[in-house]
């Protein structure tokens, strides 16, 4: 039996396919239409998903939607009810897409799964979860655990915008929710906004510059924004919030509250968005712990499992896992709303057909979450040729050692092999590679490849075996949604001028001998990278660790600011052609920058949307 | 039309908000003129639209 699993219309759609509760597929619709957080219907990661599995539309079963849009609606009138006649131009602009299209949702999702399939009445197939649910669906069933409690968290769904559950073998009971307006996710995305960055998308910025600040507001937070309680369940004063009515995150009072207006976006950062950044994570950090420890105690379990937009939060995860109040903590990698097609669909087979599960060996079900779409060999070298690629192509022995020895001279290599990554983190399937033990090599990616904001961070991936020789953590984290910091022994000792620097000086002072992926407050997002998922890159990291002595490699995404991860060998070329990458690897296709026709050299950096 | 109105009975039965059907109703209808009248309907990007 085939279950097609869709999230779309408001962020991030993706598809998910199963065949008899397997999961045999999931990608994301902007990956093939190159618009990040496409929220159209996900045709074409439908198809691909189709042909992953070669078969036709009229062989699924069921067609599984990822929420519940009358309740949707039914949360928006209510709201605007509560709040008239305040925000009447929120809601006259709201009204008109949901009076014409969303209402309509399940006659547009006929409409849309049509253009695959005229002459056929999905009606009768289409399902439809709550939100939330499918969010805990996609945290619990492909999890390694045979019970857990799973907490899902995110800006909202229907009404829930926090959620706990508990999981035994195919059943997941639902047991308590937190409704809007009160929500952490939208806490964390008010300060987004605040500090300049896109609702949405620059949550990771906010995260990634907490570091450099010293949490000074976190008291005011706790006085005046939210109210939280001894168990984690929290209120937020909606005094300072514009969200339910209007078209702003934060209001006048919030300015008051933080003595100034809003950042411009792309503005200079100055401390005090940092300080602002420290603060908002640390009170989320404290809800999140408060809450995990609570669950603990009141659900009797060892196990947790994570997804929502705010499980990507992985600075909060990591100080869950060490806090210990579970044994073990699972994180869905793809926890945002693109997973939310992979846990509707599961949801579907478990939950609505009563199928059961079985637990995998203590491996989870996500195979690395490398579900995405591959290319073999010969069709990477057509498909190379068509767009003018110069390549020469080597054994697989041949490309590791090459490939390891470029890395260790300090190049920066696009890195493209098998299938692609479901979820938002690039982990060794469609990657730019560098050497951590390069004390340029951050700055060199953020601003010469990645042309990004200088301080973000970036994500080491170390060998599975070799984890807690170099990071304090001693558990696997294959979809670096963990943060752990460099074990003392790497770390590089501050001299008290140096200790002495503030906000984003500190980036300039190397902290370890892998000082690339070493963040200002020695913390690091960490992969483990198994021989079990990824055997190639494994080899790779492997090989380099014979040249150089460090099992650690840097790994970022494949792709510049505001463009969707690359999925196609065409994309890696494209890329690699408009950036400053050196050397870029396909298959077992090796392409230098030199050798290549400078006439298909492209002004990438202004081709995408800053995000 | 049709099929949209039998969702929404099955809704309401379903939640108990019945106090919310004459809102709705008023809307849906309203929401038919508007589809007549209007070429497109584009949402600002905040939350609670969605």
């Amino acid at each position: 039996m085939y279950l097609l699993g869709i999230s779309a219309f408001y962020h991030d759609s993706a598809a998910a396919l199963l065949h008899d509760g397997r999961i045999v597929a999931a990608a994301q619709e902007e990956r093939f239409t190159r618009k990040k957080h496409d929220a159209g219907f996900p045709h074409k990661a439908i198809d691909y998903c189709l042909s992953e599995a070669g078969i036709a539309l009229d062989k699924i079963d069921h067609v599984a939607f990822y929420d519940k849009p009358f309740l949707k609606f039914e949360r928006l009138l209510e709201t605007y009810l509560s709040f008239a006649p305040r925000g009447y131009r929120s809601f006259a602009m709201a009204m008109p897409i949901w009076l014409k299209e969303k209402l309509f949702q399940k006659s547009l999702l006929n409409t849309e799964l049509k253009k695959h399939l005229p002459d056929f009445n999905w009606s009768e197939k289409l399902l439809f979860a709550e939100h939330h649910q499918s969010h805990a669906a996609s945290a619990f069933f492909p999890s390694p655990f045979e019970e857990a409690a799973v907490l899902t968290m995110d800006g909202v769904g229907e009404w829930a915008t926090t959620s706990l559950a508990v999981g035994h073998g195919h059943h997941l009971d639902m047991l308590k929710e937190i409704h809007f307006p009160h929500s952490l996710g939208l806490l964390y995305s008010a300060f987004t906004y605040y500090t300049g960055f896109k609702v949405n998308s620059g949550e990771y910025k906010v995260m990634g510059l907490a570091p450099y600040g010293e949490p000074r507001f976190s008291s005011v937070i706790k006085d005046n924004l939210i109210d939280i309680k001894p168990d984690g369940s929290f209120k937020l004063n909606m005094d300072y919030f514009d969200y339910c009515t209007g078209l702003r995150m934060t209001n006048a009072k919030f300015d008051a509250l933080f003595d100034g207006p809003a950042r411009t976006p792309e503005k200079m950062l100055t401390q005090r968005e940092m300080d602002l950044a420290a603060s908002v994570q640390d009170v989320l950090e404290d809800v999140v712990l408060a809450m995990g420890r609570s669950i603990a105690k009141e659900q009797n379990q060892k196990n947790l499992c994570l997804a929502g937009g705010v499980a990507l939060n992985c600075v909060a995860n990591g100080k869950l896992l060490r806090d210990g109040c579970f044994e073990n903590v699972w994180i869905q990698p793809a926890a945002g709303d693109a997973g939310g097609a992979l846990g509707a669909a599961l949801g579907a087979w478990h939950q609505h057909l009563d199928n059961p599960r079985t637990v995998n060996g203590g491996h989870d079900a996500m195979a690395g979450s490398y579900l995405g779409p591959s290319y073999e060999q010969a069709d990477i070298e057509q498909r190379l040729s068509a767009a003018g690629a110069k390549f020469t192509v080597l054994s697989d022995e041949d490309l590791t050692a090459r490939t390891a020895s470029d890395l260790a001279d300090g190049k920066g290599i696009g890195w493209f092999q098998g299938r692609m990554e479901f979820g938002p983190r690039a982990l060794g399937c469609r990657s730019i590679l560098g050497d951590p033990r390069s004390p340029t090599m951050q700055k060199l990616l953020n601003l010469k490849v990645k042309y990004r904001e200088s301080f973000r961070p970036f994500a080491p991936s170390v060998l599975e075996e070799k984890v807690s020789e170099w990071f304090e953590i001693d558990c696997e984290s294959p979809y670096m949604l963990l943060v752990a910091d460099v074990k003392a022994e790497h770390r590089t000792e501050m001299t008290e001028e140096e200790k002495a620097l503030f906000g984003i000086e500190k980036l300039n002072v190397p902290r370890s001998s892998i000082p690339a992926i070493t963040h200002v407050d020695y913390s690091a997002r960490v992969q483990t990278v198994s021989k079990r998922t990824n055997p190639r890159y494994h080899a790779l990291i492997s090989a380099f660790e014979e040249k150089t002595g460090c099992p650690v490699l840097v790994n970022t995404s494949f792709n510049v600011r505001g463009e969707p991860i690359v999925c196609t060998p065409e994309d890696a070329f494209r890329c690699f052609m408009g950036t400053e990458i050196e050397t870029l690897v396909v298959g077992n296709c090796l392409m230098e920058k030199d050798a290549q026709d400078p006439a298909l050299k492209q002004d990438y950096k202004d081709a995408f949307e800053l995000d | 039309m049709l099929d949209l109105f039998k969702e929404l009975w099955s809704y309401f039965r379903v939640r108990k908000k019945y106090w919310l059907a004459p809102v709705i109703v008023i809307m849906v209808l309203f929401g038919g003129l508007i589809v007549l009248t209007q070429g497109s309907a584009v949402a600002p990007f905040i939350y609670t639209i969605f």
